[in-house]
């Protein structure tokens, strides 16, 4: 047995006390993070608490807070983010697959790949900035927007040129918001598929397409599905592009003038004719009530607000865990 | 390494090696395929880059028909590139190129009217590290024919069946089918990739380092299998274990550097071989 020399043992509990400090640190940074999210959650509850009721959740907006409602703002982002995520998930999943699978790694597609990665960090007011001049206005190539009629047979649904504020023109300036978002995650759950997959696909004699589509894309899909559901909370949440794009803050009516499932049921023409018509979000309307001068619409109105907001995002955030859960458990090596 | 060479070495004299005529030659001669066997893949001259980098130089060698090739040599002498360049698994690398030929049935294999997807079915590969897709033990198996159209429920059945018995695989799966392949064992994961890729029908099976990640009992077996198989199939392995290559070969090609340095009979190989780099490598002197 040989003694361990002095300077050791004390430099070793020297280490011990380093690695105890260490890991303090790291659990306060864990628990700071919970802490502040539970004390705003508490707050903004305490102060939702009489106002979300039923009659919050079923009824439109309203100047007066006793009838004032989130359901035009709930509807509007529904509509807005469900039309987003229709638009955004394929062609984000197309970008990301080309260029991944097919594009040759030249000059093109690296400057593809920084504007991409660039896009991302733009400010989303510049989006709206956007989206007002291309979706809104059309670039002014219009003199006076002109009205335009489908007929489909069942149903009318009417439409104007350039599209204006409408639901439509709100989901594709959040679509462009989100594409980059979706486009990196989902390029990078494709980087992740192990390669050896593509080539024993391959080595089968199957088709690139084949080995994409049965190997690659059901690997990649939880890695996808968290960058969609991400890029979709972030769109829920945006409030900026949306206002200047000028979406009314006193919407009285939900997207298509839907009023409950059985007049859904009684009139489906409804649902084309949601895309086109105004709308407002649940951001914007929390904005508007906290700018107003009523004090029940700004304190208590817009904290039930929020909370219905949040609600609405744990929801999405759940949805995206227990699928990529589901995804993840067929898929390990 | 040296020591199991060497009880390999003295099994035989010197002296009746020059009675059997070598059936092909080195890369020094040109190739002539012995008479009485059809050769199911030839290249000659075929020499490999990697962009610039020339990883093989004008390799000729031609592959009996029903017959397994053993490819062996130090690492990064190219053994595997020769065996990926033959079912053009190398074309998925950029910026890689070929020159000479590499004849399928005679038939250039990078002739422009060749079509890479026909090819890989017909010359079919299994990999160093097993690679089952993260489905049923069915699914892996079926999926060569369902890529390639097959949607009759029994006909994949019967397929599925016969490739899983070829492969020595059977009798272990048979209960569950349905189950994910990647609960399998490494053994019986690597028996899953061989049936896969015999469930295409295919008529060359490359082998690259199959048993090179697996425990003794499960190498003995994929041994087994490759005895087995050569009588329907043509066979090309690449292996760093020399006694693996002596036990299941019948031809034996030495890389180093790039080039091929002989080429003859496994036992024409091991036992007298022409070359002193050849000597130098399987007595364990280097490499």
């Amino acid at each position: 047995m040989t003694t361990v020399p002095e300077h050791y043992s004390r430099r070793l509990a020297h280490r011990h006390r380093l690695g105890t400090v260490f890991e303090w640190a790291c659990r306060v940074a864990a628990w700071g993070s919970v802490l502040v999210l539970a004390v705003l959650l508490i707050a903004v509850t305490s102060r939702a608490w009489h106002w979300l009721d039923w009659q919050f959740l079923t009824s439109p907006n309203d100047y007066e807070a006793e009838r004032a409602g989130i359901l035009g703002g709930f509807w509007g982002s529904f509509w807005l983010v469900g039309l987003t995520g229709l638009m955004t998930v394929p062609v984000g999943i197309g970008a990301a697959l080309y260029l991944e699978e097919y594009a040759k790694p030249n000059w093109i597609t690296r400057q593809i790949q920084l504007n991409i990665a660039n896009l991302a960090g733009v400010p989303s007011v510049v989006y709206g900035i956007l989206g007002y001049s291309v979706f809104i206005r059309f670039f002014g190539f219009f003199d006076r927007p002109q009205t335009y009629e489908l007929a489909l047979g069942f149903t009318n649904v009417r439409f104007h040129l350039p599209l204006g504020t409408v639901v439509l023109s709100g989901a594709l300036t959040l679509c462009l918001l989100s594409l980059p978002v979706v486009i990196i995650a989902s390029q990078e759950a494709l980087r992740a598929v192990p390669p050896s997959l593509r080539h024993a696909s391959l080595a089968l004699g199957a088709t690139k397409w084949q080995t994409i589509r049965y190997q690659i894309l059901p690997a990649a899909l939880p890695g996808i599905l968290t960058g969609v559901i991400l890029a979709l909370s972030r769109a829920l949440g945006e409030t900026a592009p949306l206002a200047v794009l000028g979406a009314a803050s006193h919407v009285d009516f939900v997207p298509g003038r839907i009023r409950g499932a059985g007049d859904l049921m009684a009139n489906p023409g409804k649902l084309l004719q949601a895309p086109f018509d105004g709308f407002t979000a649940i951001p914007l309307q929390i904005y508007t009530w906290v700018n107003d001068n009523s004090r029940d619409l700004r304190d208590s109105v817009s904290a039930a607000g929020i909370v219905v907001l949040l609600v609405v995002l744990i929801a999405m955030n759940g949805v995206a865990i227990y699928l990529r859960q589901r995804y993840q458990q067929k898929i390990r090596w | 390494m040296p020591t199991t060479m060497s009880t390999i070495k003295p099994s035989a004299t010197s002296a009746d090696a020059p009675t059997v005529p070598p059936p092909m030659l080195g890369a020094s001669a040109t190739a002539t395929p012995s008479p009485s066997r059809r050769m199911k893949f030839e290249t000659r001259d075929m020499s490999f880059y990697y962009g610039s980098h020339q990883a093989l130089h004008d390799i000729t060698l031609s592959v009996p028909e029903r017959s397994v090739t053993a490819l062996i040599g130090p690492s990064g002498c190219g053994k595997s590139t020769y065996l990926r360049s033959l079912n053009r698994m190398n074309d998925i690398i950029e910026g890689t190129k070929v020159t000479g030929k590499v004849l399928l049935d005679s038939v250039d294999v990078y002739a422009p009217n060749v079509d890479v997807v026909e090819l890989r079915k017909r010359v079919g590969m299994v990999f160093q590290k097993s690679t089952p897709f993260p489905k049923s033990i069915f699914d892996n198996v079926a999926y060569g024919p369902r890529i390639a159209g097959q949607k009759n429920l029994a006909a994949l059945r019967e397929i599925v069946d016969r490739s899983l018995k070829q492969a020595a695989l059977w009798n272990e799966v048979k209960d569950r089918l349905k189950d994910s392949a990647l609960a399998l064992s490494g053994g019986q994961q690597q028996r899953l990739c061989i049936a896969r890729a015999l469930a295409t029908n295919p008529e060359v099976l490359l082998m690259d380092e199959p048993a090179s990640a697996l425990d003794p009992a499960s190498t003995a077996r994929i041994e087994d299998l490759i005895f087995e198989l050569k009588r329907n199939y043509t066979i090309v392995i690449v292996t760093h274990n020399m006694q693996q290559a002596a036990r299941v070969s019948e031809y034996t090609g030495f890389f180093c550097l790039g080039r091929l340095v002989e080429v003859g009979r496994t036992k024409q190989l091991f036992t007298n071989p022409a070359q002193k780099e050849t000597e130098d490598y399987i007595t364990g002197r280097f490499g």
